[in-house]
């Protein structure tokens, strides 16, 4: 360890997937990497962002696409940011109130979380609120650069709903989600835990689908860092990177459930009751009244290259924000959102602890139907499924075709 | 030449600082103010006040919406984007550490924008200054009800003068290297845990 530390300053959200930042404090993994972890909860992303540009924060627990659009100049004051790590998997589902789930029952949805089934269902109930003069159904996302708003928008997509025309998508703050859907504010959201399980322990919804369900193995979290910083301090970052790893795998081990999900409820941290914390950690989530379900992969912490910060993330966050109009399509803006992720800095720091090490930066998405080894440093390294639930295939090194492919679906 | 008065929208979940403001604004010669403490039916309240200028506080929760809801909807005649003054790097950071930032209308000169900000964050720092001060009010008062309980448990138990008990708990204090208080919470605590409890 050396003798000063590197003293780093992290925002982050409460959320369940503040989880990694948060054991590496409080079990010790910083101090032990040598770093001087001071962590400051936020109450908007918008502070996140703010506070990263004018140096507050040296890094950020951050939605994944977030940095993205910091680099393309989406967001009115950005720091330069890069992503040397991803903060896990998963953890996001749909939920809809008990009404709309009623009428999407009427129309042969089962709560089995599939995405498919669900999507169908809710079309139906769409196409006869149309046809009934009914005001569009309303639901509600945390922030426009998120993997929500593009988790939700692709599942309504692929089952023939188009997100802008046939619904209305609204941005509120997560702790609110599931009082508005009680109060009949939103009619449904896609929001990360502990805000779906909430809705279902307080009874104002139930949850439909899942992350892991509708692209499964997918990036949710990462941690941005101010690229002034990151080149300024390459070793308090690696140090970081390393602490984050040994966290990660922690978080992973089944074992530390419940004293994770203890931490995670204090009111420093997520502020919510344990129990509203376990169902993501264990993947045995309680879906509606009476009714839970145990889901593979729901929110994946380490195992898999959980926190490798792949470019076809990057890219794949890229070509949704072409696809719904937030930036235009060009080779150099693809450049951008592609050099945001940087596999190069979570290699470098990670190579002491031989841990599995990815060899490519980048991958089919959607191309592995089961466990699959891959060419690894290190250890051995298993990767996927990472399927889409609509079995297309999204090729990083195809993102042109890709992007002018998408939307061409027919929609309602 | 005289200007059309800008429309002031000022939205802040603490009425008091909300106030603070307001009467900053009307000092500087600013009329068409509106407060707004709560973002319920906000859309609609924009779509009434059309307004110029938009102060908010850090705090809010509903940042992320307000800052969509700006860009997007249709409630808001004319895009606002957060005003930065990117010439002026001390000025966003003295934004962001007050705990306030300005939204303004497309195209709205930043020569009238930016004594707006500054007054905004000058009454956001003597806010948290004088809500400190109060904190440290209230706490030095409550430290001295403390000292006087303590001092009184002492002259009682140990039959001490009101000097001597004061100056024993000054002196276990400054052995301890602790605050007068701390000492006398302890005695306090202790003395609870000693008297004679109603359970059985």
């Amino acid at each position: 360890m050396s003798e000063a530390p590197h003293e780093i300053a992290a925002g982050f959200m409460p959320l369940l997937d503040s989880a990694l930042v948060v054991a590496a404090h409080e079990k010790g993994f910083a101090e032990a990497e040598g770093v001087a972890l001071k962590l400051v909860r936020e109450t908007s992303w918008a502070n996140i962002r703010d506070r990263l540009a004018v140096g507050h924060f040296q890094v950020a627990h951050v939605l994944a696409p977030m940095p993205i659009a910091c680099n393309l100049g989406l967001t009115p004051l950005a720091a330069r940011s890069v992503v040397p790590m991803a903060l896990g998997l998963g953890g996001n589902a749909v939920t809809v109130s008990n009404a709309l789930w009623q009428a999407m029952a009427g129309h042969g949805a089962v709560l089995d979380l599939s995405p498919r089934a669900a999507g169908k269902a809710l079309r139906a109930v769409v196409v006869a609120r149309g046809r009934q003069g009914l005001p569009p159904l309303r639901f509600a996302v945390v922030h426009p650069h998120s993997g929500h708003n593009y988790d939700l928008r692709y599942w309504l997509a692929a089952c023939g709903i188009d997100p802008d025309r046939s619904v209305e998508i609204v941005i509120l703050p997560p702790p609110l989600m599931a009082d508005a859907l009680g109060s009949g504010v939103v009619d449904g959201y896609c929001v990360g835990e502990p805000w779906n399980t909430a809705a279902v322990m307080l009874g104002t919804g139930r949850i439909a689908t899942v992350k892991a369900k509708i692209w499964r193995s997918s990036p949710e979290k990462v941690l941005a860092a101010d690229a002034r910083w990151a080149e300024a301090a390459p070793e308090a970052l690696a140090a970081l990177l390393r602490a984050l790893y040994r966290a990660a795998e922690w978080c992973a081990d089944p074992a530390n459930g419940q004293e994770l999900a203890a931490i995670l409820s204090a009111p420093a941290y997520v502020g919510r009751p344990a129990e509203w914390l376990m169902p993501a950690l264990t993947g045995h989530l309680a879906i509606g009244p009476d009714a839970a379900m145990e889901v593979e992969d729901f929110f994946v912490p380490q195992a898999r290259g959980a926190t490798f910060p792949w470019k076809s993330h990057a890219l794949w966050f890229y070509s949704q924000m072409a696809r719904w109009g937030q930036v235009l399509h060009t080779p150099a803006n693809a450049a951008l959102a592609r050099e945001t992720y940087r596999p190069d800095l979570y290699r470098a720091a990670l190579k002491p602890l031989g841990v599995a090490l990815p060899g490519a930066n980048a991958k089919v998405e959607g191309a592995l139907t089961r466990p699959t080894a891959v060419g690894s440093a290190g250890a051995s390294l298993i990767l996927g499924p990472d399927g889409f639930f609509d079995g297309s295939l999204f090729d990083p090194d195809d993102l042109d075709a890709y992007i002018a492919a998408q939307g061409a679906a027919e929609a309602v | 030449m005289p200007r059309a008065s800008l429309a002031i929208l000022v939205i802040d979940e603490n009425r008091i600082r909300a106030s603070i403001i307001e009467a900053g604004l009307r000092e500087a010669g600013h009329d068409n103010v509106t407060l707004v403490h709560d973002v319920t039916g906000i859309a609609r309240r924009i779509a009434e006040i059309n307004p110029d200028v938009i102060v908010i506080d850090l705090e809010n929760p509903n940042r992320d919406m307000l800052e969509n809801m700006f860009q997007l909807s249709r409630a808001v005649k004319r895009p606002i984007a957060m005003f930065v003054d990117r010439s002026d790097q001390a000025s966003i950071e003295a934004a962001v550490e007050a705990g306030v930032s300005a939204y303004v209308v497309d195209g709205l000169k930043q020569e009238r924008v930016k004594p707006i900000l500054d007054m905004a964050i000058s009454r956001f720092n003597a806010f948290a200054r004088l809500s400190r001060e109060l904190e440290e009010a209230r706490s030095e008062l409550a430290d001295r009800k403390l000292v006087e309980r303590a001092k009184g448990i002492l002259m009682k138990s140990r039959g001490m003068t009101e000097e001597a008990a004061y100056a024993l708990l000054r002196k276990t204090a400054m052995n301890q290297n602790r605050k007068i208080a701390e000492i006398a919470q302890s005695l306090v605590t202790a003395a609870g845990l000693l008297e004679p409890g109603d359970e059985g």
